[in-house]
């Protein structure tokens, strides 16, 4: 990972490890529960978080004090700092880079209800710091007591990804021991969902297909995961388990349109090798990608064209764990994150649910039908938003 | 103090502050007692309001420190 060029040429970083790792998905809490449920067939209706308890991470009060993408929030960075171990950083040089789509939409929606309903003088005193979308990375750093760089990525589905880049970055250049990386959305309202739908984005069949020829949309869902970033040496120093190494990373903007990506995917691609030249990878190095594959038929299709014009066809294996766990909007990149840490500790690349039909001009190998074992290698991946947002990672097994 | 008024009182104030219903007795301190800061103050009593269906204006909080001066100031209401 590259910190920028000078008049001497590209300054390297330091190495960037990943040292622990937590997520709330819809098909499991806790990193056990969704690496089975990565490995087994789509959860079926909507996909929530089931079985969520807030009061395991928070005082009943402080619990209704915060939305829900906060509390899934906290949950994930808690989970990843106790997998972390004896984690007791210079807090000075510990930070917070946490993403949302779009924040307290819950607590946003439902006193919008009790404004009209109720008028101004109902409206709750918490209100703004619930619905902020800052509010998940400020909890997350006042419960570690972390005073280093604390901040929020907004861009759409690719904010999970950038933020997991960007806090990277700030241990790569130094400025951070460790930092704690992730992605949070609860955006499954009424309002969130009718406006999915009517921008016809949903899966009118209700099925996730990345990839798939029968592929008609997403499924909305809800989530978060955090990666704890931490120096290589600060890790080895105090005998961490080290899971993989974050390589390099990526951001471009299609400058296209609000929604739909731009033609064949040009910024997409663009965004790959970006992030490839920062790991100082050749396309061949990648040994598996995991997708962003949302299941809608113009990202996937303009995804797989990006992905053809970086590592031809059918190149390394592709999945798309969106076909379980459906679409965290914000959280998305930071689950997958997790997903890809997983895979390269596991050895395994969890199969594409719902793929059965290939699409013919997705030449891809698209891993479907079960779990495939492999040597793990650097692993690229990929998430992109509404608003034309391109983000990459690239994350590989720890080398000396 | 009529037992069913602040009965009603109480109830607001184990909902919204979350605490036990034994520790909200005329004499608990919303700082130190009952760990309320000052958000928490205006929601109880926006719960109240609406409970008692009553106003209270923020000027007739200042001063407002205990269970029973708020009761105080409630009952004097009805």
């Amino acid at each position: 990972m590259f910190l920028g060029t000078t008049s001497e040429g590209p300054v390297r970083g330091r190495r960037v490890v990943v040292t622990g790792v937590g997520v709330v998905a819809c098909c499991g809490i806790g990193v056990d529960a969704f690496w089975d449920g990565l490995l087994g067939p789509a959860p079926e209706g909507e996909h929530r978080v089931a079985g969520f308890d807030a009061t395991a991470w928070f005082g009943p009060k402080e619990a209704r004090r915060v939305d829900r993408y906060t509390q899934f929030s906290v949950a994930a960075a808690h989970m990843a700092r106790d997998d972390a171990g004896e984690l007791t950083p210079d807090p000075d040089r510990a930070g917070v880079i946490f993403a949302t789509g779009v924040g307290g939409l819950e607590s946003l929606e439902e006193q919008s209800v009790v404004f009209q309903q109720k008028g101004p003088n109902r409206i709750s005193p918490f209100l703004i710091p619930m619905m902020m979308p800052n509010a998940g990375a400020a909890t997350v750093s006042m419960r570690a007591g972390w005073h280093g760089p604390c901040e929020t990525i907004t861009t759409a589905c690719a904010a999970g990804t950038h933020a997991v880049g960007a806090a990277a970055r700030l241990v790569a250049g130094g400025r951070c021991d460790v930092v704690v990386g992730g992605g949070s959305e609860a955006a499954m309202t009424p309002l969130g969902i009718a406006a999915f739908t009517n921008m016809t984005a949903l899966s009118s069949e209700g099925v996730s297909r990345p990839f798939d020829a029968r592929r008609d949309g997403f499924i909305v869902a809800e989530g978060a995961a955090a990666l704890v970033l931490e120096d290589l040496d600060h890790a080895r120093r105090r005998g961490a388990r080290i899971y993989a190494e974050v390589v390099g990373a990526a951001s471009t903007a299609d400058a296209h349109h609000i929604t739909a990506p731009a033609p064949g995917g040009s910024g997409a691609a663009t965004c790959m090798e970006l992030a490839l030249a920062d790991a100082e990878l050749a396309p061949e190095a990648v040994g598996h990608i995991n997708a962003h594959g949302t299941s809608t038929p113009l990202n996937d299709l303009a995804e797989a064209q990006a992905i053809a014009k970086v590592f031809g066809t059918p190149g390394p294996p592709v999945t798309s764990i969106k076909g379980v766990t459906g679409h965290a909007l914000g959280g998305a990149g930071a689950i997958e994150a997790v997903s890809v840490v997983l895979s390269i500790d596991r050895e395994l690349i969890p199969p594409t649910a719902g793929y059965g039909e290939p699409d013919p001009e997705i030449p891809l190998d698209v891993v479907h039908g079960g779990p495939r074992s492999w040597e793990p290698a650097p692993v690229l991946s990929n998430s992109f938003g509404f608003g034309g947002h391109n983000g990459c990672l690239v994350i590989a097994p720890v080398r000396d | 103090m009529t037992d069913a008024t602040f009965d009603k009182f109480r109830a607001c104030a184990v909902e919204v502050l979350q605490v036990p219903q034994d520790k909200v007795v005329p004499d608990a301190r919303f700082g130190d007692d009952l760990d309320a800061d000052s958000l928490d103050l205006v929601e109880l009593v926006m719960a109240l309001e609406e409970a008692f269906d009553i106003t209270v204006e923020e000027s007739e909080l200042e001063g407002i420190e205990t269970v029973g001066q708020a009761y105080d100031l409630i009952s004097a209401k009805l």
